[in-house]
């Protein structure tokens, strides 16, 4: 059986302009067999995850860079729990210092790229975690 | 440049050179089968006069100060004073910042650089819904006068000049600007600095648009005008390629796109009734100093020959000046590595190498630990002193444009030129720039060279160190980061709060309503309005918020 495309929303929340890492990653991702939903720039974490839960999303990568990560990521993830849509995964990457990252994985974001990660390391393991995720709902 | 004779011997001395190559490429394959520039530009193995035989040296190089400006716009350059050191800073509370700049100051720098929170460059008070999570992270929040106040506070704005980096609000925080200096007693006609303002570049490459392009357009002609009366000194715009090569455009992409803008602007000030031979005198530009040593350098010089001949032969412009393409350069943040950070000093001194041969006027240079969070002190420190033995101890800066007559840099310098011409031709059959962008045509170019830049590192088609290459083992950061506490947003809506209690409120009302009248008016002058109101400590969100109701918001056109 054909395994379902992934599909997989990248996101730019706030008031952040930098997008070129979003539409690289966007582009990449699609290319390796993914079917993407860039939603362009300033985006409220109410806007990202309806556009996940419309979509029938299996993740939502975001892409900040203005230092605003905390606030993003814990807000679009207690967001996605209230909506019961926590089998979404989330990711991310941008400008976000080590030192954040532990607290940002706690929270429940799948994985942090920063610069420089190879957007086929990124692809690898999006396809790896929706594959395991896919297999849990299945059980 | 140079006699039949001499070509043909130079042309004999090739036949023999090419002989000699040959034998050791039998022996020894180059490292790769082409080279090219970063940006792509085929590579010779070598120049020599050949490549360059059909210039001229009067009218396409000149002297230093003489049109076309290739070499230069002043005629003795950094023999006289150097480019200004202008590092670009701002993050938390005015309070904050101010300290900064007063230790950027005491350390040598020569002018300020103001880096505004995103809140702040979007028209949004630090209590709007919006600007959660935002303040103070990029740079400093601005709502209003009073915060003004406190961040150029103990600097005497007639010794400094100050850049702000604000596009969509950019008559706001002149107007606070303006009222500073009143304030401290100097009159606006001498104050000097320059204000980004260059909307366009917004929508293609940084994101901190507002409103539609033909408000935006009036807004920024609006300044044009009323500088030109009253504040003669100041930089009515900074036309801005740097981010567009962020943003990931090639070279001769920078350059075409830069000088398109450029055209755009100068062509609707010319329409709302502006002499380009005055406003032309305060239009600056701003560039991006990547990787590509010799590319940069050639890329700065053809910037400034293009500049000065669309000036004279497109605009009919005479006056010298305002042919003189002016310029500040940046590092390029999107080579900084978070891997080892270190080797980031070295990539940005190589860079600002490049500015400063390619007759730079200003240049901030990167701070290593960028490519991680704001740079500490120490990092801003280094970057600045990197500019310091540039200027004082590798004696570049002792004789005039050493690198003119490189005959790889002249070719180099005509190959960026033919490049940007064929896509400046392309936008304007396209009806210019606004079209050109309203159709995702830029969008396009810079998004696809992004893509190819991404894939010839993961290809290893390109080298960076510590990245793809010569990788260490176990990486051990212990940079000290600079982190903006979540308790700077509070702050600021606390005195925000306070400063609303305390203002004459009516005035406040009656002068924003005069700023909508002139909105709706395109006869009246925005300018004056606004001081107006800044002046009675309306905030910057409240004006904004006047002309979203009367503009409209511009809304993105994704192209991917």
């Amino acid at each position: 059986m054909a395994e379902d495309k992934i599909r997989v929303v990248v996101a730019k929340p706030g008031l952040d302009g930098h997008d070129r890492g979003a539409k690289v990653i966007a582009r990449a991702l699609r290319d390796s067999g993914m079917e993407v939903i860039y939603t362009g720039l300033r985006q409220t974490p109410e806007q990202i995850v309806e556009t996940a839960i419309q979509e029938d999303a299996d993740a939502i990568g975001i892409s900040i860079l203005s230092g605003a990560h905390e606030y993003y990521f814990s807000k679009v993830i207690d967001l996605l729990k209230e909506k019961e849509a926590s089998d979404i995964i989330v990711f991310g990457g941008g400008v976000i210092p080590e030192d954040d990252v532990p607290h940002l994985l706690e929270i429940g974001a799948g994985a942090i790229f920063g610069p420089g990660t190879p957007t086929t390391s990124c692809s690898e393991w999006l396809k790896n975690a929706v594959k395991e995720k896919r297999a849990m709902e299945t059980r | 440049m140079f006699g039949k004779k001499e070509l043909q011997e130079i042309q004999e001395l090739k036949r023999s050179y090419e002989i000699a190559v040959e034998k050791v490429l039998l022996k020894n394959p180059e490292r790769k089968k082409e080279f090219t520039t970063v940006g792509g530009i085929p590579l010779n193995r070598v120049y020599s006069p050949e490549d360059i035989q059909d210039q001229n040296y009067g009218s396409d190089i000149g002297y230093p100060g003489d049109y076309p400006y290739t070499r230069g716009v002043q005629p003795n350059m950094y023999r006289g004073r150097f480019w200004t050191m202008r590092m670009y800073a701002g993050f938390s509370t005015a309070e904050e910042s101010n300290k900064r700049y007063r230790y950027l100051l005491a350390q040598g720098g020569s002018g300020l650089s103001v880096a505004f929170d995103l809140p702040t460059q979007i028209g949004y008070d630090s209590d709007h819904p919006m600007a959660q999570g935002e303040c103070g992270k990029v740079g400093v929040a601005i709502d209003s006068l009073a915060d003004m106040e406190t961040l150029f506070d103990q600097i005497p704005l007639d010794k400094v000049s100050t850049s702000m980096t604000i596009n969509a609000p950019a008559a706001v925080l002149l107007a606070m600007y303006i009222c500073v200096g009143e304030k401290q007693g100097i009159s606006m006609d001498r104050l000097s600095g320059t204000i980004q303002n260059d909307i366009l570049k917004e929508y293609i490459a940084r994101g901190t648009y507002i409103f539609p392009p033909k408000p935006s357009m009036r807004l920024i002609t609006d300044i044009f005008g009323f500088c030109s009366e009253n504040v003669p000194k100041w930089n009515t715009i900074s036309i801005s390629g740097y981010h567009i090569r962020e943003a990931g455009s090639t070279a001769a992409q920078e350059v075409a796109f830069t000088l398109a803008d450029a055209i755009a602007y100068v062509e609707a000030a010319i329409k709302a009734g502006l002499d380009p031979n005055v406003f032309g005198k305060r239009l600056s530009f701003f560039f991006n100093a990547h990787n590509g040593f010799l590319e940069e350098i050639a890329k700065f010089r053809a910037a400034r020959r293009m500049w000065a001949q669309i000036m004279k032969t497109r605009f009919g412009v005479t006056d010298a000046k305002a042919q003189m393409l002016r310029f500040h350069t940046q590092t390029a943040g999107c080579t900084l590595t978070a891997q080892q950070p270190e080797n980031n000093i070295v990539r940005v001194a190589l860079q600002a190498l490049s500015a400063v041969l390619g007759g730079t006027q200003s240049l901030h240079t990167n701070s290593m630990d960028e490519a991680l969070a704001l740079p500490t002190e120490k990092s801003v420190g280094i970057a600045l002193k990197t500019q310091q033995i540039i200027a004082h101890e590798s004696g570049v800066t002792d004789t005039v444009d050493p690198i003119a007559g490189s005959y790889a840099i002249e070719a180099l310098t005509n190959d960026i030129q033919t490049m940007a011409e064929e896509y400046i031709r392309k936008i304007d059959d396209m009806d210019g720039m606004l079209v050109a962008i309203e159709k995702g045509y830029v969008q396009k170019q810079i998004q696809d060279a992004a893509y190819e830049y991404q894939k010839a590192i993961e290809n290893e088609d390109l080298i960076v160190v510590g990245v793809n290459k010569f990788r260490m083992k176990e990486e051990r950061r212990d940079l000290q980061l600079l982190k903006v506490d979540e308790s700077v947003g509070r702050m600021q809506i606390s005195k925000l709060k306070k400063m609303k209690e305390t203002r004459d409120n009516i005035a406040v009302q009656n002068a924003l309503e005069e700023v909508r009248t002139a909105a709706r008016d395109e006869s009246l002058n925005m300018m004056p309005r606004i001081i107006d109101a800044v002046k009675c400590y309306a905030t910057e969100g409240e004006i904004c918020g006047v002309l979203r109701e009367e503009f409209g918001e511009y809304t993105e056109n994704i192209v991917l």
